[in-house]
C-alpha cells in the first residue's frame, strides 16, 4: 500500500506502525504522527495502517 | 527599592533572565560556547521529519551536553492542529510539559495569531501542558490567556529575525502594569544587548532570543553581552529608577557657589 512517510511517498507492506518504522531506518530520539495526529510510543505496536495514511516522524532539532 | 525574586517559571526557580535559542549559528561548537557565555539556564529546541538536514541525535547530545532546561517550540505551526500535534510530540521526545507555544498567523513577519493562540493554549493547558505562549504586545490578549490559566507570557517586542528591540514600549510597559504577578518574557526582536536591558528596566521578567545572539559577528562575545545586560536591567529595576522630570535641576549643591550673582 501508498504511504506517504515524512513527505514522500512510498510503498511498504507492513501492517503496524511500529513495524513501518522497523522498517525504516529511524535514529533515536523521535516522535510519531500519523494523519497530523500525536501516537505515543506506546501505540505503535497496536497501529494499524492504511492506503494512503501519512506518517510523520520527528527528531530534535535547533529552535529559537 | 523592589523585592529581588528569581525568575520563575510554572513553579521552577532561575537565577539566568535569559531565555537562549539554539538555532541560526555559525557551528555546534559555536552554539555550544555561546550558550555557555550567556549562562543561560534555559535553551529552546523544536522537532522536524528526521530526514532534514540537521534533525537527530548528534544535536540533541550537543544540547544534553550543556545541562540545561530544555524549553520546546511549535515553531512554524500555522494552525490549532498543527501546534497540538507538535506539543504533544515534543513532550514525548523531550520529556517535559512545557511549550513554547508559536502559532504564525501571518507568513509575512510571522505574526502570532492571537484567535488561534487561545484556542490552542486552551487546549494544551486542559492536556496538562505548561504553555509559554508567544504571542503580540496585546494586553487584552495576555488578559485572556491570564484567564485561561498560563503563568508565563512572552510577549513580541518586534517579529522575530528583525533585531529592531521594543517597538511599542508602551504596550509591554501596560500589560506589566496590568499583569503584576505574571511571569512576563519579550520573546523576539531583540538585537542589541540595550533593548534587553530596556526589557528588564520595565519590569520584564527575562528575555528569550535567538538571532540577535546567533547573527552577531561575534555569538560568543554578544552572549556575554546580553548576560551583563539582562544583570544590569534588572538590577535597575529593582533599584527603582529615579522619577522623570520635564526641567532641569542641578545635581552639584548651589548653596556655597563662590561666584553666585557676584556679576550683578
Amino acid at each position: 500500500m501508498k504511504i506517504t512517510f515524512n513527505g514522500q511517498t512510498i510503498e511498504s507492506t507492513e501492517h503496524t506502525l511500529q513495524a513501518f518504522i522497523d522498517a525504516t531506518d529511524a535514529k533515536e530520539p523521535y516522535a510519531v504522527a500519523l494523519n497530523g495526529q500525536f501516537v505515543p510510543r506506546s501505540q505503535c505496536q497496536s497501529t494499524h495502517l492504511a492506503e494512503g495514511d501519512s506518517i510523520e516522524l520527528l527528531s530534535p532539532i535547533q529552535g529559537g | 527599592m523592589r523585592d529581588d525574586k528569581p525568575l520563575n517559571i510554572y513553579g521552577q526557580r532561575f537565577e539566568s533572565r535569559l531565555l537562549i535559542g539554539s538555532a541560526l549559528y555559525p557551528s555546534p561548537q559555536v552554539m555550544q560556547e555561546a550558550i555557555r557565555a550567556s549562562q543561560s539556564q534555559i535553551v529552546t529546541v523544536s522537532l522536524r521529519r528526521q530526514n532534514s538536514v540537521s534533525a537527530g541525535d548528534d544535536f540533541w547530545q550537543l544540547i544534553k551536553d550543556t545541562g540545561l532546561t530544555v524549553l520546546p517550540n511549535t515553531a512554524g505551526c500555522h494552525s490549532v492542529k498543527e501546534a497540538v500535534t507538535l506539543a504533544q510530540m515534543c513532550r514525548e521526545v523531550f520529556a517535559t510539559d512545557w511549550i513554547k507555544l508559536e502559532l504564525i498567523g501571518d507568513e509575512y513577519n510571522l505574526q502570532p495569531d492571537p484567535v488561534a493562540l487561545l484556542e490552542a493554549t486552551q487546549i494544551l493547558l486542559s492536556e496538562g501542558f505548561k504553555v509559554l505562549p508567544y504571542c503580540t504586545d496585546d494586553l487584552v490578549l495576555c488578559q485572556r490567556l491570564a484567564a485561561l490559566g498560563c503563568e508565563v507570557l512572552m510577549p513580541w517586542g518586534a517579529p522575530i529575525g528583525t533585531g529592531k528591540g521594543l517597538l511599542n514600549p508602551y504596550n509591554l510597559s501596560m500589560i506589566r502594569q496590568r499583569l503584576p504577578d505574571m511571569t512576563l518574557i519579550v520573546d523576539a526582536g531583540l538585537g542589541l544587548p540595550s533593548h534587553a536591558c530596556q526589557a528588564l528596566e520595565m519590569g520584564y521578567d527575562a528575555v528569550l532570543l535567538n538571532s540577535a545572539i546567533a547573527g552577531a559577528g561575534c555569538p560568543v562575545k554578544m552572549a556575554k553581552a546580553f548576560n551583563h545586560a539582562v544583570q544590569a536591567g534588572r538590577a535597575a529595576y529593582v533599584a527603582q529608577a529615579m522619577p522623570e522630570k520635564d526641567v532641569a535641576a542641578p545635581s552639584t549643591p548651589t548653596m556655597g557657589m563662590p561666584f553666585w550673582h557676584q556679576s550683578n
